[in-house]
């Protein structure tokens, strides 16, 4: 209800930020040549659609995106499945595991890149770990946290061990994944473009370094709309997904008071 | 005749940060086909654990547990056991929660869906089958439970506190449902509460439990009030409190050990 009375105020607080940044550009109050022109922006925007060069670029991208994400999700949930179900396993992995974790991943581009060349590999690799310890910490953390009253319940109506992980631990561990997928889609669109961005020869990274390399600030920020733009869809993909599957979670709007 | 549960001095150790602490200690307790015992005791007198000793959640650490006249090893599997707490599974609604039970012991999906329709039925949640866990009172999700666990018609049916988070009048109202429910089955209960007049409005025999440490059957008594019941009614009658006044005589003696 709120938002729908607030939506007239929000796209006029974009157009008054959009309106200020024409003016002191215009009479160069700021200077244009680091500030760009939101006029130019769209222009740039233009010719990139109008004349398809985006598109080409885009499909790379959102390629790489795609195939980071179910890498890091499949390998997310296998080992988060394994070290949760398996304490022993967890102990021993347990430090290594935090100081991946702590590594700032993204130094694993220029590895990635000598291993798996410039091509679209290196960025999903760079995805794919940057996905991975996000689902895998959801998964582990979903096995570990199940309320043992419900074990036990499902232990006394007959659960083996295999239909517990079946019936309770799975579906607890998905929970947490589904609650993750908002995180997990935008590092794997990070991964793209930062991977794109450090060395690559094709996909949006590529397009901001580029124009990068040539002081062409207007064809940067239209970069930058374009990924915006990218990852508010992909965003908005997610939340319509998890609106499905997690039709069982309580919200604000569907718990009874009784 | 072989009781349906036997416990034969069983004790039970657990191990805390600072040592050994014996919860119970040389119980003995029968439990005879179809009968409904209550045990009663202090807050901590270790009455879940003898819940988990009979469900086989727990091994004793001494002495023994009988089913059926046979030393109990590994889960009862002739147990149904109603937990306190929220054992549910919030990703499933409340028909796929009864049918659980059921589908894990090979039932096929439709039949037990169907089966598990006729016992919310049963227990009045007919309209709230598709109802998912969160979107359940207190009340209601007792009675999931309820069918959860006697829709597998268990002989032995264990019950920890089940009603202690409910209002007054559910609580009343659920009472006199799981007397009808019992009455219909061939089930015994072990039926745990602190409230003593939930234990004498409930049950055949009602068993006072001893206080923390080293947990001991201190009396039972047999609670020789005419059935069907309604709750809300017996305990207005002479002998209840009668009843209720002796009991009362012994389970403070060890509410106050307890405190001490």
């Amino acid at each position: 209800m709120k938002t729908r009375r607030l939506w007239p105020y929000q796209l006029g607080l974009l157009l008054l930020v959009l309106g200020a940044w024409h003016v002191s550009t215009a009479y160069e109050l700021l200077p244009p040549f680091f500030f760009g022109r939101p006029l130019a922006v769209a222009g740039v925007l233009r010719d990139w659609f109008t004349s398809g060069v985006i598109f080409g670029h885009l499909a790379v991208t959102l390629t790489e995106t795609a195939l980071a994400f179910c890498a890091g999700t499949v390998l997310g949930i296998l080992c988060g499945m394994w070290l949760g179900l398996y304490p022993l396993a967890a102990g021993l992995l347990d430090p290594y595991i935090k100081a991946f974790n702590a590594m700032p991943r993204v130094v694993l581009a220029p590895i990635f890149a000598m291993w798996f060349g410039l091509g679209v590999w290196s960025k999903v690799a760079l995805g794919t770990t940057l996905v991975f310890f996000i689902v895998f910490f959801n998964v582990y953390q979903g096995v570990k946290d199940v309320n043992p009253v419900i074990i036990a319940n499902a232990r006394m109506l007959g659960a083996s061990r295999r239909q517990l992980v079946r019936h309770v631990y799975w579906p607890s561990a998905m929970s947490w994944v589904f609650s993750s997928l908002h995180t997990a889609v935008g590092m794997a669109f990070v991964g793209a473009v930062v991977g794109e961005y450090l060395g690559s020869a094709r996909g949006v990274g590529y397009l901001i370094l580029q124009a990068e390399g040539v002081f062409d600030m207007n064809a940067v920020l239209a970069g930058l709309v374009v990924l915006t733009a990218c990852a508010l869809l992909l965003d908005g993909l997610v939340t319509r997904v998890e609106r499905r599957m997690l039709a069982w979670r309580p919200t604000s709007t569907t718990t009874e008071g009784v | 005749m072989t009781a349906a549960l036997e416990f034969k001095a069983v004790g039970h150790d657990f191990a805390t940060p600072n040592g050994t602490v014996e919860v119970l200690r040389a119980i003995d307790l029968q439990v005879a086909a179809g009968e409904f015992v209550c045990v009663v005791g202090p807050t901590g007198c270790g009455k879940s654990t003898l819940l988990n000793l009979a469900a086989g959640l727990l091994a004793p650490g001494a002495g023994q547990v009988e089913v059926d006249g046979r030393p109990l090893a590994g889960l009862n599997r002739d147990a149904g056991y109603l937990f306190q707490g929220d054992p549910l599974l919030p990703w499933r609604n409340a028909r796929d929660n009864v049918a659980l039970g059921l589908e894990l012991r090979g039932t096929a999906r439709a039949e037990a869906a169907s089966r598990a329709s006729a016992w919310l039925n049963r227990v009045g949640l007919g309209d709230a089958a598709l109802r998912y866990p969160h979107q359940l009172s207190g009340g209601m999700k007792k009675r999931v439970q309820l069918a959860q666990t006697l829709v597998l018609e268990p002989r032995l049916l264990l019950m920890d506190e089940p009603f202690a988070a409910l209002d007054v009048q559910t609580r009343a109202l659920m009472e006199n449902e799981l007397l009808a429910l019992w009455q219909a089955s061939a089930a015994a209960v072990v039926f745990v509460t602190h409230d003593l007049e939930e234990a004498i409005a409930l049950g055949d025999r009602v068993v006072v439990v001893t206080a923390a440490p080293g947990s001991r059957v201190a009396a039972e008594y047999a609670i020789d009030l005419a059935r069907p019941r309604d709750v809300e009614e017996i305990r207005l009658l002479p002998r209840f409190i009668e009843l209720q006044r002796e009991i009362w005589q012994a389970l403070r003696r060890e509410v106050g050990r307890g405190r001490a």
